[in-house]
């Protein structure tokens, strides 16, 4: 108790300092008059019982210091005292503290954005209670697209039944295209919103409760059941002006009156999780009996009981997955399935996870030449000031006291620097959480949160002593007496001075170069990518999706109701001037895709094991030149009815596997015959491989079935023009209209946008990697500069001799720039020899390019020699132009 | 900070002093420092040297524990001077620690008038 009030008392004393000092010194000033009263009254005389008195007392300041010490919080005045002298001498140099802390903030702030989205895409859990049993159930990687990775509603069935390690098991339908829901409001044009279609018990198992109204019950799934949807948090503020009275109210949705039965919450994003870059703007039931025969439609998520490992879980999944049957009524659908549980973080981000770990050294690798050249600017001002230092030690200062003060140093600057730095992050961050069409998981839940911020202060401290340590070892170590004596420049502690700094810039520049080598190995995978014959011409297209109705009582009633209306759309979509070429397909490339069967070669029966056949693709005649893609052989045309001959166009990769089995004369497909179950097929063409799911990557299998014949999924408009895309929007939007007036205001997306879609995680990495190259490159070339400039300075006495004796300017320069390029030669070899070894660590995130690519290489060997080049020639110049006269009498 | 090490080392001293102060103060009633210092070298017939200016930092301790209290006032030939005077929960403390300084110094005489040729038995 007592402790505790004499701990507030010293507290409240520390900070009312001044008015009781003159206490103390008036009690003192009496104890002295009282002892000196008494020592006269003894006889002894004024100025010798002044004498004893001040004996006795025992040293005055040692006694105000006691008491002072006994009072207050002395350490921490004494602490105080060196911050405000820290401060003092940082702002009288503010050149070099705005400097300093610039390269801290640039480097402490890359990091922890960096470490932000680490941490919300590698460390932390999904955003789900006991998100480590979540696990994503699939076949295991194969080259057949979508439909070998999902399952069918049977399968589903029998699955949750049969697996007794899951506590459920739930999945959504995979194939829901975006734009696929139309609402109307009143006679407004419809509106155009993505939603997807999910298993009952989806929320459940993920543990998500809606924000507002209720998840869905068994009830919502039954055949007949009454249309319901969930409204995702965005849509729900952009679309109802986020109505707090929103649940039970119903809106014509595709034609149906869908009653609304809940909001999903802010922290829940359907697409952040299981489909990024996209945005999934209303969650809907799935009845599976509705789906049952069409397929593998669903993807399986399931989460694990309590204490059930993924090992059980997996051996679990294999025994039942040869259960599994496409078709329960069909017994030749039966078998062939295969499921992996695989963690779903890990389904979710683990595919990044090399990515993320290069972008993570590569910012320590900046934070590390960042805290270098700080350590040489440190040391470069601690050589002019270690006359200070050593004249204080010779006050009195204790050595501790000067590192102390030194540390502290480097703490202001490193903390100034990680504030810039969090203001930096923030803003990053920012940026990356409005970045919606970049294909990364979880971006828009990126924020500076506690543990970023605990990374922050950790580096913060850590780089402190990184780059103080260094200049205060040699502060502290430091001979006091030479520093008094000499006059430093052009002894033998200055040139090793000079030779520490020299090894740290060397060590900076080859840092720098892993990083350029890096940089510039991504940037040659991504231009390679790039240059991907993707099999069409992504530019000067666009694409929009269009609302049909095909509805008949019969088959070929609706095939013929939909071949009228979209050659009807077409005929006057191609009509608007400016269009070149305009078709129909229910799947763009580099989106999503199907598989239905394995047409073979009449007459030749398919191998075994052969899992999967082609992806297919239902599409109208003009599809393929209004993607800019070739047919051999002729298109689709609008005769191949109902009743005429079946006809496909396959693509190149398919044709050449299916001639390994036939005998087609020189291997040509066209105007041979394929057989599906009891179907034979006409192949009209072959068409160029369009990449089906990204950029990278084999083709797989394609087959184009014609609209006249088959029916679409939905109808995505593609249409080539001259012009720029987007000058044909509202044209394209109003024709459409005209025919149909239920036809919503749907996005005109530039087929380029698929592409870069597609390339937007290699882009993104690429930029920051580059952008992290290029801060090291400054940093290093600063460091440069800092040494040369430094070095010219302290030999301008030895440069004036030189030219006293006859050196010519030009040579002057040509030494300085010389010494700057042999600092350069060693860091550029040093860094090249690291590089090497660290390219062929991420050699699995390059494309088509060597870990060795002499470009990349080349390049860095280039840029930095330029830039050291730029960095010691100012520092040359001036050297040139030293005046001999006035360096010899300075000095 | 280093401060325990330092601490430690003054504790001794400090405990002593400390404990002499409110004795002092306890017996003779509100006196201010120079009268305290007198005092307490007076009673110790001088044996005790103390650096009267040391009383300060013990008084300020004991002050901000709330065992003693201090007041300007007047002393007998008319000076200006600080008196400092016993609170009830330094006399608590006084006793405690008094008795704790009785059986301490029993304990250390009977342990040194423990006979020299006492062996382990």
């Amino acid at each position: 108790m007592s402790a505790l009030r004499r701990a507030l008392a010293r507290i409240r004393c520390f900070l009312q300092k001044p008015p009781l000092d003159p206490d103390l010194e008036a009690e003192i000033t009496s104890h002295l008059e009282m002892a000196i009263e008494k020592n006269m009254q003894r006889g002894l005389t004024a100025a010798e019982a002044r004498r004893q008195a001040i004996i006795r007392f025992g040293g005055l300041d040692m006694a105000k210091d006691q008491q002072r010490e006994a009072r207050g919080l002395m350490r921490l005045d004494i602490l105080l005292q060196d911050f405000r002298y820290t401060l003092r001498s940082l702002r009288r140099d503010h050149g070099f503290t705005l400097i300093a802390i610039l390269i801290l903030a640039l480097g402490i702030g890359a990091n922890v954005a960096v470490f932000s989205v680490v941490n919300t895409l590698l460390l932390r859990p999904l955003p789900f209670p006991n998100a480590q049993q979540l696990v994503w159930i699939a076949p295991p990687p194969t080259k057949c697209g979508l439909s070998c990775a999902t399952y069918s509603s049977d399968g589903y069935d029998v699955f949750r039944a049969g697996a007794h390690s899951f506590q459920d098991v739930t999945g959504y339908f995979a194939f829901d295209t975006s734009d696929n829901l139309s609402l109307s409001i009143g006679a407004g044009a419809p509106i155009q919103a993505t939603s997807i279609d999910v298993i009952g018990n989806f929320f459940q198992l993920l543990g998500v409760q809606p924000a507002m109204g209720r998840a869905f019950s068994q009830e919502d799934v039954h055949d007949g059941a009454p249309p319901v949807i969930i409204l995702s948090d965005a849509w729900w503020r952009r679309q109802f002006n986020a109505d707090p009275n929103i649940v039970g109210k119903a809106f014509d949705m595709n034609g149906r009156q869908t009653t609304i039965i809940g909001v999903l919450p802010k922290s829940f994003d359907f697409g952040a999780v299981f489909s990024p870059g996209t945005k999934i703007d209303a969650i809907g039931p799935l009845n599976l009996n509705a789906t049952r025969n069409e397929g593998n439609i669903v993807t399986f998520i399931g989460r694990l009981k309590p204490g059930v490992s993924l090992a059980q879980a997996t051996q679990d999944a294999a025994a039942i997955a040869p259960r599994l049957c496409n078709n329960v009524e069909v017994l030749q659908s039966c078998g062939g399935y295969q499921a992996v549980p695989v963690v779903l973080k890990d389904y979710v981000s683990g595919k990044l996870r090399r990515s993320l770990v290069v972008l993570w050294s590569a910012v320590g690798g900046i934070l590390l030449i960042a805290c270098v050249n700080l350590s040489n600017l440190l040391l470069a001002g601690a050589a002019a000031r270690a006359k200070e230092f050593a004249m204080r030690s010779a006050l009195g200062a204790s050595r501790m006291r000067i590192v102390r003060q030194l540390l502290i140093e480097s703490l202001i600057l490193s903390g100034a620097g990680a504030a810039g730095g969090l203001l930096l992050a923030t803003f990053l961050l920012a940026w990356l959480r409005s970045q919606g069409s970049i294909a990364l998981p979880l971006l828009g839940s990126l924020q500076i949160d506690g543990a970023a911020l605990g990374w922050t202060v950790l580096i913060a401290v850590f780089a402190a002593l990184l780059f103080g340590l260094l200049p205060g070892i040699r502060m502290a170590s430091g001979n006091l007496q030479e520093a008094l004596k000499g006059s430093g420049a052009g002894s033998g502690s200055g040139r090793k001075h000079e030779r520490l700094r020299s090894t740290l810039v060397v060590a900076e520049v080859a840092l720098a170069c892993v990083l350029l080598v890096g940089a510039g190995l991504l940037l040659r995978s991504f231009l390679k990518v790039l240059d991907v014959d993707l099999g069409f011409e992504p530019q000067h297209a666009a694409a929009i999706s269009v609302d049909f109705d095909n509805s008949s009582p019969t088959r070929d009633g609706a095939l013929q109701k939909q071949t009228l209306v979209l050659h009807q759309v077409l005929t006057r979509v191609s009509s608007i001037p400016g269009v070149q070429a305009a078709g129909i397909v229910d799947y763009l490339p580099l989106g999503q895709n199907r598989r239905w069967g394995l047409p073979f070669p009449k007459g030749v029966k398919p191998p075994d094991g052969i899992a999967s056949g082609p992806l297919v693709y239902v599409s109208t005649p003009g599809y393929m030149r209004a993607m800019g893609t070739s047919i051999r052989g002729r298109d689709f045309t609008w005769d191949d009815g109902p009743k005429s001959t079946n006809v496909v166009l396959i693509n190149k990769s398919y044709a050449r596997f299916l001639a390994n089995y036939a005998t087609w004369p020189g291997g040509n497909a066209v105007g041979q015959v394929l057989t599906s179950g009891n179907q034979d097929t006409l192949v009209v063409g072959v068409v160029d491989d369009m990449r089906e799911e990204g950029t990278e990557g084999d083709t797989g299998w394609q087959i184009y079935y014609p609209i006249t014949q088959n029916f679409p999924n939905s109808a995505q408009l593609a249409v080539r023009t001259a012009l720029p895309p987007s000058t044909l929007a509202t044209s394209v939007l109003a024709t459409l209209r005209e025919l149909n007036p239920k036809q919503p205001a749907a996005e005109f997306r530039p087929i380029q946008g698929l592409v870069d879609h597609a390339n937007s995680p290699r882009q993104f990495f690429m930029m920051l990697l580059g952008s992290f190259a290029g801060l090291g490159l400054l940093l290093a070339a600063l460091g440069i500069y800092g040494v040369i400039s430094y070095s010219v300075t302290q030999r301008t006495k030895e440069i004036g001799v030189r030219m006293a004796l006859g050196a010519t300017r030009s040579q002057v320069q040509v030494n300085v720039v010389a010494t700057t390029l042999r600092l350069a030669a060693s860091g550029i070899g040093t860094g090249a020899i690291v590089s090497l070894l660290v390219s062929r660590a991420i050699a699995a995130l390059l494309f088509n390019t060597a870990p060795s690519d002499p470009f990349a290489f080349g390049g860095m060997v280039a840029l930095i020699g330029i830039v050291s080049l730029l960095a010691g020639y100012l520092p040359a110049r001036r050297a040139s132009h030293v005046n001999p006269m006035v360096a010899l009498r300075n000095n | 900070m280093d401060e325990p090490k330092a601490e430690l080392k003054l504790d001794l001293l400090q405990g002593t002093l400390d404990l002499m102060v409110l004795q002092t103060l306890a017996a003779i009633g509100p006196l201010h420092g120079y009268g305290i210092a007198r005092r307490i070298e007076q009673v110790s017939g001088d044996t005790v040297l103390l650096n009267q200016g040391t009383i300060y930092a013990s008084l300020v301790r004991l002050q901000q524990r709330g065992w003693i209290d201090a007041e300007w006032g007047t002393s007998d030939n008319n000076r200006k001077a600080k008196f400092y005077s016993i609170t009830e929960s330094g006399r608590k403390q006084l006793a405690k620690d008094a008795q704790y300084w009785q059986r301490l110094s029993d304990v250390m005489g009977r342990v040194l008038a423990m006979p020299a040729e006492g062996g382990l038995g």
